[in-house]
């Protein structure tokens, strides 16, 4: 069986006791909120920690605020089946809903949590195996070697950036709150990630993310779209978030497009919202807007599929996302 | 999700006469599997016992130029070690494959070849210890596919097969084929690839060895092969074989996967000898794809000459395997991507080459249908071609071309009851073929396929004369029967099917039979779950002790009542007089008569395959008592946009001959559906190098279950099974095998399905989207539409080894063997067949 290494985990109550032990030894320490994402890589040893301080005792992360009509809060500790679950996100943000009831299995939603979800590690064939595969390819960049094998002439890392549920959080606007001993912040989703599959968060090691903030869904038509193997478990290979505001004659008022698992960050498909803004969601603009969509996305040879399908895949995909909230 | 239905052909229908066989009735091993009682090798254990983890190689093909144990001898609960030192001898499954060691002693040959087994009190304490192995390496050349084995004759993998790097080179010819292909009127030539796969059972190996106090060993293993085992052992252990026990706990699924000797089973018997104390080994998931023994990739040319009418001419079949590092079962894996091409259609002459090479890759060996798949597709993807290129329909063109019940084909191969016109009318008829084919929207489709597999393997691995299988009944005043025989439960119901098979002659229920398999001091010796094998043969040796008892008994009981033996009826858990119910008494006052007349009660029975009429160099696979039938229909939707696809609706006919348990066979077929479906749409053994001016890794892609896909439920179809019931004389009641043929049908199936959704062939497995769109883009642009691989590799098989056919007299010897270079020391399969007929 694999094993895994051994480790001090502190299960606190408090806020206060999370902040304070994270802030002990930063470098090595880490939140474990449902593990699924944490101790699998733990047990693959690409992920290692001398303490993990979890956050399943803590109450004040878990639960869901407001109902879409002015913000709505989650916490972070939230589970994925109780967001699948929650009716204010079926009704207010069904994009939302399709996301994350689309991650991993019922099981694995069971115990994974959103900020598990925005936290999550990036992803690559060359990185997610065991300890004595990655010896028997020498290592790469994310980890103690100096090259990444996915592009060898490449000074970065490309993992990619495999949560569902960022994407469509980033094109509906969400903000999370980041607190440390330091204090307390709020940023937009969108600028936690960064473009780089080592050092994929902008946040600090000492900061914990303790809830998402969700702006009032007031006209706004959300879907996201999964591209992936199989009908259940496996991460996106593909995924398309899009936000839309129309005006009342049917015009594009504001569209947010974000890509996901096609770089190491939710990547925006800015040239496609441009071409979209306020002029009309018709056959043409959508199929123009999906040509512009495919720019930005830069699958490589590190997932499963041929990198060239999956980047062909993202203009049907987008221009199927658009297609479908037109006609909602 | 699906529905059954079972339809028999036997004259009268299906037979009347019998209670129990043919019936659905819960499984002997049901119970406990389905509340978590069932005891698999993991779940043993034993005081002081210690944990063991193997070190293997991270390299691909290196030499051994150091190891160093100190640091992990020296960590906290390290009891001990082993290295290639301990335990010189070679081992391997075939005779003519000796090629194994338990541990490496000098050169590893793929990532994932053991070099030194570590034990320690606890697991953790095992892999730190296992990390902390140094072993030092000097680099060797690596090749990764059958081109660059033939590229690279040197350095040998090897030092044995027949050149360089290729394990085994076959080539014969039965009749003349290119004579035959003048006369043709259709010449298709194709070339295939089947990309290889793994088994992916749910139970990781596990074996717990347990060293006796008078020098003895027992190894509890989840094998599919405890007899194979015991043999190995025998030999690496240096042990006498009485001094060596194997039990084979219930395995938590084989499919081919768990029928090689392993490493880690010889390791764990050793070090328990070593150390005096239990020894525990379960491996990771990582670990069983680095055992695989799984799907050979092999790409094919197929070269097939049809009349204006469709009927067959002739075919030259050219195969050539990518066998991984080991010969495991490969040398009979090599005959079977040939053999079996011929037991389906009546192909007047066939000529057959191929080879196989070692890689630096995990060993391939047998998966559910051994060989077969790959050749299987090509065939019946090549069928619909030629029904398409004659205007035929792909079904007719099929039926006109069955083999004739009792037929011997051009290879020598004796066919039994044959059910497949049943099996093709059933799955037309199912799914509308004749109203739906060819006519509907573009982006659906149907396509059909058809398939034959063995019912046991004709010969036994080793050369003997000895049964293939055992059985032995204990019967005593308490009306308790206890059934001994070394066959082995790994999912598929063997266990049932013995225990149903002595029920249905004794008259008496499953529950009065206490079952003791698959251990090699109290069970008598059967070769093991493999080939499709047990129903056959530990079925008509478990019927023969049973009939035996019966006799027994029935002298007794006759004495007792006055009544003539043959009157007497076993059923209801009574023995009675036909002809006056009435007179009779329960079962166990009979089996207390018969134990007052004759002492102790106990029988045996035994089978051995009947001869085949084969007698050239490789005659030895192929033969077997009786040949299933599948026909299936697949309806496919498939997005021309993406190239994603999705199989709809499956229809699955199989000829089982004649049922033993009506549910295991239904689950048989769906499990067949599901593992076809996953090779022909996602499965695949994959394997990646590195840019190579940086690296020398050659590595599996995705060793795990996340990573290696295989459908979900959500992936599955639904299903529509039918079970034809064409009682072949050989089987037990009439049966033949239901574990494996019906995977076979599906990979063709599916890409017929495609070519008739969008026009465009896809000429290997798994079919990807990619795929799809390629070719597409191909037939949009005028080229031919089609996406597969290119030519099959230069390679020269020299002069076939001739054997006329049966209709042009032959003998089913071969004319020039020394002509074909045959030489009496270099042969790999028995040339000639063994004494043949049941035993007494
Ligand atoms: C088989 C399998 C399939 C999967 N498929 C998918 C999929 O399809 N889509 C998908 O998106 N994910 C998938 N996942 C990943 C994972 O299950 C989910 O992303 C899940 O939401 C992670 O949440 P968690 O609570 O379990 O995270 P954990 O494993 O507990 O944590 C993940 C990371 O986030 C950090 N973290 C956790 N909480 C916080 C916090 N509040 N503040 C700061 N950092 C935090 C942890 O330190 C860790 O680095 C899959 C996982 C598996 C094993
Ligand atoms: S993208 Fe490159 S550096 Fe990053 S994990 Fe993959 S191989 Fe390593």
């Amino acid at each position: 069986m694999m094993r895994l290494p051994s480790f001090r985990l502190l299960s606190p109550r408090s806020m206060d006791d999370v902040t304070v032990a994270l802030a002990d030894d930063p470098a090595s320490t880490r939140l474990v909120a449902g593990g699924t994402d944490l101790l699998p890589n733990m047990k693959r040893r690409h992920q290692s920690a001398k303490t993990l301080v979890s956050l399943r005792r803590v109450e004040a992360l878990r639960g869901i605020q407001g109902d879409g009509s002015s913000e709505v809060r989650i916490g972070a500790g939230t589970t994925l089946a109780e967001i699948c679950r929650s009716d204010v996100v079926k009704s207010a943000y069904p994009g939302l809903h399709e996301a994350v009831s689309s991650i991993a299995s019922p099981l694995l939603r069971n115990m994974g949590t959103l900020g598990g979800n925005l936290c999550l590690d990036t992803r690559c064939s060359y990185y997610n195996q065991t300890e004595e595969w990655r010896e028997a390819i020498g290592y790469c960049m994310k980890e103690c070697g100096d090259v990444c094998w996915v592009a060898p002439g490449s000074s970065r890392c490309w993992a990619t950036s495999s949560t569902d549920a960022a994407p469509l959080l980033v094109a509906l606007g969400a903000r999370v709150k980041l607190d440390s001993v330091r204090g307390s912040r709020v940023i937009p989703l969108e600028d936690l990630y960064a473009d780089d599959g080592i050092a994929y968060l902008t946040k600090e090691r000492d900061e914990i993310l303790t809830e998402v903030l969700l702006p009032s869904s007031d006209k706004t038509k959300t879907t996201y779209l999964k591209l992936r193997r199989r009908g259940s478990i496996d991460f996106p290979v593909l995924g398309v978030g899009v936000a839309l505001v129309q005006d009342d004659a049917g015009g594009v008022e504001d569209v947010s497009i974000l890509l996901g698992a096609v770089r190491s960050q939710p990547t925006r498909a800015k040239a496609a919202e441009d071409r979209l803004r306020g002029g009309a969601l018709d056959d043409d603009a959508i199929a123009e807007a999906a040509q512009l969509a495919r720019k930005p996305a830069a699958p490589l040879e590190n997932t499963d599929f041929l990198a060239r399908w999956r980047g062909a895949m993202v203009e049907k995909f987008v221009a199927r996302a658009l297609t479908s909230l037109r006609g909602r | 999700m699906s529905d059954y239905s079972l339809e028999g052909q036997s004259p009268g229908g299906r037979r009347q006469d019998l209670k129990l066989i043919g019936k659905a009735y819960r499984r002997v091993d049901g119970p406990a599997k389905v509340t978590g009682q069932t005891v698999f090798a993991d779940d043993y254990t034993a005081p002081r016992m210690v944990f063991m983890k193997l070190k293997r190689s991270h390299l691909p093909h290196a030499r051994i130029v150091g190891i160093d144990v100190e640091k992990a001898l020296a960590m906290s609960g390290v009891v001990g070690v082993l290295t290639g030192r301990d335990m010189p001898d070679t081992f391997g499954i075939l005779p003519v494959s000796q090629d194994e060691h338990a541990l490496c002693p000098d050169v590893v040959r793929f990532v994932g070849d053991p070099v030194v087994a570590v034990a320690a009190l606890t697991e953790d304490e095992a892999e730190e210890a296992m990390r902390a192995i140094v072993v030092d390496y000097e680099p060797l050349p690596t090749i990764g596919s059958v081109q660059e084995a033939l590229n690279t004759p040197e350095p040998r993998l090897h030092e044995y097969g027949d050149e360089g790097n290729v394990h085994k080179r076959i080539t014969m010819e039965f009749g003349d084929v290119e004579a035959a292909l003048k006369d043709a009127d259709l010449i298709l030539e194709d070339d295939f690839f089947y990309e290889g796969n793994t088994h992916l059972p749910m139970e990781q190996h596990a074996t717990v060895a347990v060293p006796e106090p008078d020098g003895k060993v027992t190894l509890y293993s989840s094998t599919q092969t405890p007899h194979y085992l015991h043999k190995a052992l025998t030999k690496v252990l240096g042990l006498k074989a009485s001094h060596i026990r194997v039990i084979a706990a219930p395995n938590g699924g084989g499919f081919g996967g768990k029928s090689d000797p392993f490493n880690h089973e010889i390791c764990a018997a050793k070090m328990a000898l070593k150390l005096g104390r239990p020894v525990k080994i379960t491996l990771t998931r990582e670990e069983v794809f680095y055992c695989h023994r799984g799907r050979h990739p092999v790409q094919m040319h197929m070269k097939t000459g049809f009349t204006k009418d469709g009927r067959l001419v002739a075919q030259h079949l050219q195969t050539a395997l990518d066998g991984g590092a080991y010969g495991s079962y490969g040398v009979a894996s090599t005959y079977y991507t040939g053999a079996l091409q011929t037991v389906t259609y009546k192909l007047p002459k066939y000529r057959f080459d191929s080879i196989r090479c070692f890689t630096n890759k995990p060993p391939c060996g047998p998966k559910r249908g051994h060989g077969t798949p790959q050749p299987r597709f090509g065939w019946e993807v090549q069928l619909d071609k030629a029904a398409h290129a004659l205007g035929l329909d792909p079904a007719q063109l099929r039926l006109k071309n069955l083999v004739e019940p009792g037929e011997v084909t051009a290879n020598w191969l004796k066919v039994g009851s044959i059910g497949l016109r049943k099996c093709i009318e059933a799955v037309v008829e199912g799914s509308g073929w004749n109203e739906r084919y060819g006519k509907l929207p573009f982006g659906r489709g149907l396509g059909l396929a058809c398939s034959s597999y063995l019912t046991g393997a004709g010969l036994p691995i080793y050369w003997n004369h000895m049964p293939h299988s055992g059985a032995q009944l204990k019967l005593d005043r308490s009306g308790g029967v206890a059934l001994f025989c070394g066959e082995t439960e790994i999912g598929q119901g063997s266990d049932t099917v013995i225990a149903a098979c002595v029920a249905e002659v004794l008259g008496i229920g499953l529950d009065d039979i206490r079952l003791c398999v698959a251990d090699t001091d109290l069970t008598p010796v059967d070769l093991g779950s493999y080939s499709s094998r047990v129903t056959i043969m530990a079925g008509n040796a478990s019927i023969q002790a049973a009939e035996r008892a019966k006799e027994l008994i029935a002298e007794a009981v006759a004495q007792r009542l006055d009544v003539p033996k043959g009157r007497l009826v076993f059923a209801d858990h009574r023995v009675f007089d036909a002809g006056d119910p009435e007179t009779g008494m329960s079962w166990q006052e009979a089996v207390q008569c018969a134990e007052s007349l004759h002492g102790t009660l106990g029988t045996t029975g035994s089978y051995t395959p009947p001869r085949s009429p084969g007698r050239y160099r490789g005659a030895g696979v192929g033969p077997s008592p009786a040949y299933s039938y599948s026909a299936c229909v697949v309806e496919v939707e498939v997005d021309p946009d993406t190239g994603l696809m999705r199989v709809e609706h499956v229809w699955m006919a199989h000829d089982v001959g004649q049922c033993i348990n009506a549910a295991s066979v239904m689950g048989q077929i769906e499990g067949s559906i599901y593992m076809g479906l996953a090779e022909a749409v996602m499965e695949e053994s994959a394997f990646k190098r590195l840019p190579k001016n940086r690296s020398a890794a050659l590595v599996h892609k995705i060793p795990s279950m996340l990573d290696y896909k295989s459908p979900t439920f959500l992936d599955m179809p639904k299903m529509s099974s039918y079970v034809i019931e064409d009682p072949d004389p050989n089987g037990p009641f009439g049966a033949k095998e239901v574990g494996q043929g019906p995977l076979l049908p599906m990979p063709p199936a599916v890409a017929n399905a495609v070519f008739d959704a969008v026009g465009v062939r896809v000429d290997q497995v798994p079919i990807h989207p990619h795929m799809i769109l390629d070719a597409l883009a191909a037939k949009a642009k005028g080229r031919p539409p089609r996406f597969g691989p290119g030519a099959f590799p230069a390679f020269d098989f020299g002069t076939p080894l001739k054997v006329p056919t049966p209709d042009e007299g032959g003998d089913g010897k071969a004319t020039n063997p020394e002509e074909a270079g045959i030489r009496k020391d270099q042969g790999t399969m028995p040339e000639t067949s063994n004494t043949g007929g049941p035993r007494r």
